[in-house]
């Protein structure tokens, strides 16, 4: 009989993650007891200044966290041993607080629609009815988007930092949860955003039960849960090894599914398309971040010692992610598509980051560590993803947005600065100098040559020609096409959106051009707790 | 300063490639060096950035004055330069390598990538030639792009593209370089579809886009090696550390930036984009792919000197490419009847004789960029003369529709002339001077590839006799409301500039100047005795020189021309016309297994994934009854390709285990 003991909180450390979740709850309260009119007024700012909140509380935990039990991380293991707050999980953190409030501010625009937010009247009403209409004529809106979205930060918080396969599963399914739910809320071509929530939602229970059996087979190898216990038992080389495979392998079908990559890719298009395009926008950079970083914890930490045997796997799913994407976007005709696609391919160059597993005591002069590598390709990667799809948003016609890439045509004519802007994320993407997708992929680059995954640098180079060509060919249209019909209206938006983009593309520029400063912080976080 | 630090130490053994160690304290006037990037910079940005932005009377006025800016822009920055190499040459050959460092790019850790500059005898002969012959080349784009309701923007990419050439030859570090080549290849991209009108415009720009994409691809990992080796990319720290790199890693480096040398300057088997790219305006040939940014590849292979030199399987791969590539480019201009054409294949043959110098090692680097140099003149001078005979013509480039042009325009035929002379090697004239050298140095080292060369002089010599006697001797064929005239002054002034250049360009080599200027970078040279008196090799290139100007003068001369092209030809010229088949080749191995790959991959999207639902959707009306369909359909193969994506990552991990 195992005794329960009481874990103690480590409640300073762990402020952010509870100021979010409790004012995921406080978003609840006020959806059921606040009049309607205040509602939109009173979630945007209590989202707005929770996730600031605890950003600043972010900043003040890193600058307390010292180092951990003379390893060569800093930070602590809160509640039991199951969290770790560590310099990645700050890290990780951060960046996903920043995205988020870029977030909520895309979620709060009403200056694009006529007045109203990208998010249905009544969600429970069927497209098409009386009931929809009414919803649309009494000018109704969802202000439960706010507080679903804390959760799902607060899972995106969680799943990074889990520290056994308990806790990382929860975090799993409380940052998929929400998002299954904001997918289905889209104002406009509601069929196509419930059937892509739908979707998103039968798939992510099926790899959720992956990623549980997974949990269960490495249980049964290990006899526990938590990560250092796991890594023990693969040292020691204990009990059945095709239990330890198997095991890994399906944990590894539920994560890799989360970020998207070769070949769990299915979802993404659909979802990307389907879901309103500032849940997109939020959903496209948030879940990669939180889920590359519960990847990195979970194969570095616990199954670190055995990465003999899942590297291999790794170099395939790279490689398979960086074509596939990069080849399949080329034939989109829908921007969000052909974005989703993009993001595909994103996720093999940081799967490519991933598997060279350099340590920071295994450095040679001028090498970086695989941890630093990624979490500055995540940065780069967020800012430039959350920026796009907030430019798609502003690009319509009467029916609302227009995704279609050819409605696309002679943007550069009708607003040179959306176009520029565009464009410029979609050269970042492409990893062009001076840009931060550039020094992003030098540094996975270098971290996987410098482990000796130089066939899948290779690779990775000549994928990124494909995706080159890719972004070129957007450009292509907005400035050199004729515009079809009266060509893409431009609407103007409020100083929420105009901020997120702004913000966006000046991350962008800055970490293409002085990125010391990030790499540096990324340096900083050093390793995870072991 | 320190002083002990920027004496040229000299490797020890074998290759003697000199290590780079600039002073970066030289102070005085080399603290201006970042304003030569800075000043086209801030043109490319006034034009291009803010002016769109202003308002009424100002947006006219920028609109109008626009060229002027950017024209003094360029002049200012040659002014510059040549302030910079009188006082360069004001110093002790031991002392003249400075360094600038303006901001850290990048530093974490050890990996440390900085914004550093690097002015030395090798840049500062590439400054003059970007500088001056740009700046002439913008003042004759004022007159040629008059008409043009965009000049503005066309002088705000000519801007950017001068910047972007100067950060590429100024850089102190492969990533600086890196980010000029990416530069000028952007620049090149939207300079060539500035018509983009024309729906063959964009495609070429594109075309070059896309192909110096694939050279980049070599220079991206040579980059990434250099990190991995020498954990630097730094010009220095290479170049002091190449010595410890193991010999298959020296090689790899060397043939991997000489992929990227061959996208940028149109080398076999990249050599596809060259002639398509002739779709940008007159200007933009010349000074893009004629002057400047083609000679990059040769820039990259000299100053990786110290790589090249510790890795001889890559020279002689560089050896190879530009022997195939100098015959390749000659053989095409004999066939073309685009004059732009025509010589653009000339250009890639001429580059070809500058890679083949750069192959021989420090013997061959002072005449690779001696020829490089007054290919700069003469070429960028018959580029322009070409763009004033399409000027008087109506925009025709077609030669066959020329003739008799040296009466209409004497003073662009009198300097074309000039031009012409200096490429084929008349004796006393640029080009005589630095094609001997090379001739030379490759007969010393290997006899095949001196007389491949040797045989190139005559096929240039012949078509560029074709080229001149079609376009301005001959009787006239001229369309028949063409009236060609002079050129205007402002195109003309620069032309004879250049015609002078073209010339005189030789006294370079009084003394051999250049030679014992750039020692100091390339490293000195064992002198191999050529097989035969050099005076005897000399008579010989002129007199086949003197063959490829008779046979041309017999075939082309003293026949009629027909106005339209004769289609019962040889193979030789029907292929020579399709370019040798290059398209076909790229086509055949690259874009259509390419295309059917993406193809293959799309249909098995489509009908592996979408086409169980498609199928059974069809016939069915009602848009939700569809979606509900749709759905069902969807999710179940999406769930079957997760599942067999499971099954083959365990798969993957216990085979990789029990195997």
């Amino acid at each position: 009989m195992i005794e329960f003991v009481k874990p103690s909180v480590d409640y300073f450390e762990l402020w952010p993650l509870l100021l979010v979740f409790g004012v995921a709850c406080l978003g609840v309260v006020v959806e059921a007891f606040a009049p309607r009119a205040v509602r939109y007024i009173t979630q945007v700012v209590l989202a707005l200044a929770g996730l600031v909140g605890a950003l600043v509380g972010v900043v003040l935990v890193a600058q307390d966290v010292t180092t951990y039990d003379d390893g060569a991380a800093r930070g602590i293991l809160a509640v039991g041993g199951t969290i770790a707050v560590d310099g990645p999980s700050l890290f990780i953190w951060g960046l996903v607080l920043a995205l988020a409030i870029g977030g909520v501010l895309l979620f709060a625009e009403r200056h694009l629609d006529g007045g109203m937010s990208a998010f249905a009247g009544q969600a429970s009403a069927v497209p098409g009815t009386d009931a929809e209409t009414a919803a649309v004529a009494a000018n109704r809106e969802h202000t439960e988007v706010y507080p679903l979205m804390m959760f799902a930060v607060f899972g995106m918080m969680l799943f990074p930092a889990a520290n056994d396969l308990l806790t990382m599963f929860v975090g799993l399914e409380v940052l998929s949860l929400p998002l299954y739910l904001l997918s289905g809320l889209a104002r406009r071509r509601r069929l196509l955003s419930q059937e892509a929530a739908l979707k998103y939602f039968l798939l992510g229970a099926f790899s959720s039960g992956f990623f549980l059996y997974g949990a269960a087979l490495l249980y049964g190898y290990a006899g526990s849960m938590d990560f250092a216990r796991i890594n023990e038992a693969v040292r020691n080389d204990v009990g059945s090894s095709s239990l330890l495979l198997i095991g890994t392998g399906l944990l590894s079908v539920g994560l890799l599914f989360k970020v998207g990559a070769v070949p769990f890719q299915a979802w993404t298009p659909d979802v990307y398309q389907g879901a309103p395009t500032p849940v997109t926008a939020f959903m496209a950079a948030g879940t990669k971040v939180a889920a590359f970083g519960a990847i990195m914890r979970l194969f570095y930490v616990a199954l670190g010692a055995d990465r003999w045997s899942w590297q291999p796997m790794m170099w395939i799913i790279a490689i398979l992610s960086m074509f596939v994407g990069a080849a399949l976007a080329i034939t989109q005709n829908d921007i969000k598509r052909l974005l989703a696609y993009s993001s595909v391919a994103h996720t093999g160059f940081i799967l490519t980051g991933v598997l060279g597993l350099q340590a920071s005591d295994q450095l040679a002069p001028g090498e970086i560590t695989s941890v630093q590598a990624v979490l500055f390709y995540l940065t780069t990667y967020g800012f430039a993803t959350i920026g796009a799809f907030a430019v798609v948003s502003l690009v319509r016609d009467a029916g609302g947005e227009t995704t279609a890439i050819e409605r696309w045509a002679g943007l550069g004519k009708e607003s040179p600065v959306v176009a520029a802007v565009f464009a410029f994320f979609l050269l970042a993407m492409a990893g062009i100098p001076l840009t931060s997708g550039f020094v992003g992929k030098l540094a996975v680059f270098s971290v996987a040559l410098a482990a000796g995954a130089w066939p899948v640098v290779v690779a990775a180079v000549l994928a990124s020609i494909v995706a080159a060509f890719l972004y070129i060919k957007v450009i292509k249209v907005m400035y050199f096409d004729e515009p079809v019909g009266d060509g893409p209206k431009v609407a103007y938006p409020s100083v929420l959106t105009a901020t997120t983009i702004a913000v966006g593309a000046a991350v962008t520029l800055v970490l293409g051009v002085v990125p010391g400063p990030v790499l540096d912080l990324a340096a900083v976080a050093g390793e995870f707790i072991r | 300063m320190n002083l002990l630090s920027q004496t040229v130490r000299l490797v020890e053994e074998g290759g003697a490639a000199p290590v780079v160690s600039p002073d970066t304290g030289a102070g005085g006037v080399f603290d201006l060096l970042w304003l030569v990037i800075a000043l086209p910079l801030l043109g490319a940005f006034l034009l291009l950035a803010v002016a769109p932005f202003l308002q009424g009377s100002l947006k006219a006025a920028a609109d109008k004055h626009g060229h002027l800016v950017g024209t003094a822009m360029s002049t200012l920055s040659f002014v510059l330069s040549l302030v910079l190499f009188v006082a360069l040459l004001g110093r002790g050959a031991e002392e003249r390598q400075i360094g600038q460092h303006l901001w850290t790019w990048f530093e974490t850790g050890s990996l440390s990538v900085g914004m550093d500059l690097l002015y030395d005898q090798l840049a500062a002969l590439f400054l003059l030639l970007i500088t001056g012959v740009g700046s002439l080349i913008h003042v004759y784009a004022i007159g040629y792009m008059e008409h043009d309701e965009r000049r503005r923007r066309f002088f705000g990419y000519l801007n950017l593209f001068v910047a972007a050439m100067l950060t590429l030859i100024l850089s102190a570090n492969f990533v600086g370089l890196f980010l000029g080549w990416e530069g000028v290849g952007l620049a090149s991209y939207l300079l060539i579809g500035f018509w983009q009108h024309k729906p063959s415009a964009a495609a070429a720009a594109k075309k070059a886009f896309v192909i110096n994409r694939v050279g980049d691809i070599g220079l991206s990992l040579a980059i990434a090696l250099m990190f991995a080796t020498f954990g630097t990319a730094d010009f220095a720290g290479v170049s002091e550390r190449a010595g410890d790199a193991s010999q298959d890693t020296l090689t790899a480096l060397g043939l991997l930036l000489l992929l990227g040398a061959c996208g940028k300057s149109a080398q076999v088997p990249l050599q596809a984009w060259l002639l398509d790219a002739m779709e940008g305006p007159t200007p933009v040939s010349a000074l893009i792919h004629a002057a400047t940014m083609v000679t990059a590849g040769v820039y990259l292979v000299v100053r990786a000197n110290f790589i090249f030199e510790l890795a001889p399987i890559a020279q002689t791969a560089v050896v190879v490419v530009a022997t195939v590539t100098l015959l390749w480019g000659a053989v095409l201009g004999c066939a073309k009847d685009d004059i732009k054409k025509a010589l653009a294949g000339s250009t890639m043959s001429q580059i070809g004789y500058m890679m083949l110098a750069a192959g021989l090692g420090p013997v061959g680097y002072p005449f690779a960029i001696f020829h490089l140099l007054t290919h700069g003149f003469f070429k960028a001078n018959m580029f322009l003369g070409a763009g004033s005979v399409m000027h008087g013509m109506n925009d025709d480039v077609d030669m066959r529709h020329y003739g008799g042009l040296n009466k209409a325009m004497p003073v662009t035929f009198l300097t074309f002339a000039m031009g012409y002379l200096a490429i084929i090697g008349f004796p006393g004239f640029s080009g005589f001077w630095s094609k001997d050298r090379i001739i030379e140095t490759a007969l010393a080292d290997n006899l095949v590839v001196g007389l491949l060369a040797v045989l190139g002089a005559g096929i240039t010599a012949f078509y560029m006799t074709r080229l001149m006697l079609m376009t301005f001797l001959t009787e006239k064929r001229w369309a028949k409301d063409v009236h060609p005239h002079e050129s205007p002054k402002v195109m003309t002034v620069p032309l004879m500039v250049l015609a002078a250049l073209s010339v005189l360009g030789g006294v370079l080599l009084l003394g051999d100047w250049i030679v014992t200027w750039l020692e100091p970078v390339t490293g000195h040279a064992e002198h191999h005795e050529p097989p035969l008196p050099a005076l005897v090799i000399t008579l010989i290139i002129t007199a086949v020189v003197a063959i490829g100007v008779a046979t041309a003068w017999f075939l082309v001369g003293k026949r009629d021309v027909p106005r339209e092209a004769p289609q019962e030809v040889s193979f030789a010229t029907r292929a020579a016309r399709a370019d040798l088949y290059g398209d076909a080749i790229n086509d055949a191995v690259v874009v259509r297994p390419g295309a059917s790959l993406v193809g293959g991959l799309a249909t098995f999207d489509r009908v592996g994934v979408d086409g169980v639902v498609e199928g059974g959707s069809a016939g069915i009306g009602g848009l939700s009854t569809t979606m509900r369909r749709l759905q069902n359909g969807f999710v179940r193969s999406y769930a079957l390709s997760v599942l067999a994506g499971a099954l083959l990552v365990v798969l993957a991990l216990l085979a990789v285990n029990f195997a």
